[in-house]
């Protein structure tokens, strides 16, 4: 049985095995200078991954800025606010929304999504926003806003359970607490439940933003996949888990395949990292009860 | 759970709250609802639009045949459909052994700091992109042969198993009662069996979940498939070979200029849905049926 245990960091160690050594020749050719130039170019052998990261970042924001406030609205509604009889099939169709393979999300957003935006919401955003310089250009529905759009209804169900686990911890007697002293239930929520379970909140999204971070199928088929810095959500972008989806069964010579490797490492290194932080947080709250929602 | 809460805390109750405070209440109970409104409206546009396509493409050619050469109509993913269970198989043959010994491991050995870092690492694991995982299939399994095959995808997926599959196990061994093990150590059985025969045993229902929900979240994935199992249009049950993949087979139709094909990709939608909910389902009606309600 420990051995079996031992397997779990086994392979672990295994996988930062493989991506190191098997990056190291991309690592040899470009150093640093990897993740700052922002030319890929597979035929002269010149790779930069700064367009993969500016792509993985800024998708991943976007969902978090569309997913968070409906995230845990829905958590606060389900665990304050909901009657007892909603709140079970509630969470089932949220956790069901989990359920839901990437590659679906994906096909739903090819031919549902994308026409919506291109015919409706884009335009409507150019005319009204267009100013900002973030709404500009062709609407062709793929694009940086479609991948953002994808990814904030794929990361809600994560964020909003563990939210709802966080709250769910909250001493009783905080809540009771504070109505005693004369508050209404959403003075209740924000000085009694809220304001306590902050930081298991804030792991929730880092949690999500983990999700977003390495999300692949969905994204990659919807975000255009065009290695470009645009300042404009409608352009095409590209991420790093995209950039390996499409271009790794592909991949010729060796540098080409090192270079996408080292993408995977820092992909990994930085999903890791962002998910440690998050574990430690909802840990903090819920005591060392695990943080469940991946299953 | 908050009872109390929802009953005392209904602003009538209380006479002199401001009209401003009571008017923000509402406010805020309403943004709630809507955020649960919101939230509930792409996950009912997915699931309706999937039904409504998937019974409309779904035929019998779908189940029996396999693919046509490019660009003609008919033939179906029978081949895909076999190669998941395939793959699948592979997988829970490896992953669900390790899995469930790493959750033995830490519940019943695991009560110390080594206990804690492997379960860390499990958590950490879980997070790790699945495209990530891939890569390190490719390199363990596809390097070594030289070519692709459905070991390889097999692999893969089964190192996402482990870590689902080790904590929720561990979470089902820790609620069976103290009692139990003490009981079965005064008859003088050893440590090694009583684990195995008797909490082990005890908690099988519960254990059977966290593997159904273990193989529900990987039955769907696409990404680390993408370089492993790489896809084949022809039948092949050889575990050495390339395989097709339901989710490959989607993923690739619905990039496809063809009208047939993306009929074909619905429908392939709606075969793998069908089977993650039955198996979700499935679960939570033995759950509720088990001994172990609470879970």
């Amino acid at each position: 049985m420990t051995a079996c245990g031992l397997a779990v960091l086994g392979v672990l160690v295994l996988i930062v095995y493989e991506l190191t050594s098997r990056s190291s020749l991309s690592w040899h050719a470009f150093g640093f200078k990897f993740f700052a130039a922002s030319d890929w170019d597979p035929v002269n052998e010149h790779f930069g991954a700064l367009p993969f990261i500016f792509g993985t970042l800024v998708s991943s924001l976007l969902a978090l800025v569309m997913a968070v406030p409906l995230a845990v609205g829905v958590a606060v509604f389900t665990t304050e606010m909901c009657p007892k009889a909603l709140r079970g099939p509630l969470s089932f169709f949220v956790e069901l929304l989990a359920a839901i393979p990437s590659v679906i999300y994906g096909l739903w957003a090819i031919f549902v999504l994308v026409p919506l935006l291109s015919h409706y919401v884009e335009p409507f955003l150019a005319k009204t926003l267009g100013w900002t310089g973030l709404f500009e250009g062709s609407a062709y529905g793929y694009g940086m806003l479609a991948a953002g759009i994808i990814l904030a209804i794929m990361i809600i169900p994560i964020v909003s359970s563990i939210t709802r686990e966080v709250l769910m911890v909250v001493p009783q007697h905080q809540r009771e607490g504070v109505l005693a002293l004369g508050a209404t239930r959403w003075e209740m929520i924000r000085v009694g439940v809220l304001r306590n379970a902050r930081a298991g909140i804030v792991g929730a999204i880092i949690l999500g933003l983990g999700r977003a971070l390495g999300e692949t199928m969905a994204v990659t088929m919807v975000i255009g996949n065009r290695p470009e810095i645009a300042k404009s959500l409608f352009a095409s972008g590209y991420t790093m888990a995209s950039v390996l989806a499409n271009e790794f069964s592909e991949a010729t010579g060796d540098v080409y395949l090192s270079a996408l490797i080292e993408i995977g490492l820092a992909l990994f290194l930085v999903t890791i990292i962002v998910n440690a932080l998050a574990q430690l947080l909802v840990w903090t709250v819920t005591r060392g009860q695990p943080a469940r929602g991946h299953a | 759970m908050p009872d109390l809460a929802t009953t005392a805390s209904t602003p009538q109750t209380v006479a002199n709250i401001s009209l401003w405070r009571r008017l923000t209440d509402h406010v805020m109970t309403g943004v709630a609802v809507a955020t649960v409104v919101l939230v509930l409206a792409p996950l009912i546009a997915i699931f309706g639009y999937l039904v409504y396509k998937g019974v409309g493409s779904i035929d019998w050619a779908f189940l029996t045949q396999t693919p046509k050469p490019v660009g003609e109509a008919g033939g179906g993913m029978a081949n895909a459909i076999v190669g998941s269970g395939l793959i699948l198989g592979i997988a829970s043959i490896v992953g669900v052994p390790f899995g469930v010994g790493a959750g033995i491991y830490l519940a019943e050995f695991g009560r110390n700091r080594l206990g804690s870092v492997v379960r860390f690492t499990a958590d950490v694991l879980n997070g790790v992109p699945s495209i990530v995982i891939g890569i390190v299939a490719y390199a363990i399994v596809v390097l070594y042969q030289k070519h692709f095959s459905a070991l390889a995808g097999g692999v893969a997926l089964a190192i996402m198993m482990v870590p689902t599959i080790s904590r929720t196990t561990e979470e089902m061994l820790l609620l069976v009662p103290q009692a139990l093990r003490e009981a079965a150590y005064g008859l003088g059985i050893p440590r090694w069996r009583t684990t195995l025969s008797i909490t082990l045993r005890t908690a099988t229902s519960g254990v059977i979940t966290g593997i159904m929900l273990a193989f529900a979240r990987v039955a769907g994935e696409t990404a680390p498939l993408l370089f492993t199992t790489l896809g084949n249009d022809y039948w092949n049950l050889r575990v050495g070979q390339p395989t097709a993949a339901l989710p490959l087979q989607i993923y690739n139709y619905a990039n496809s200029p063809y009208d047939d094909w993306h009929r074909q990709a619905w429908a392939g939608a709606f075969v793998l849905i069908l089977l993650i909910v039955t198996a979700v389902a499935a679960v939570r009606y033995a759950v509720r049926r088990g001994t172990f309600g609470a879970a």
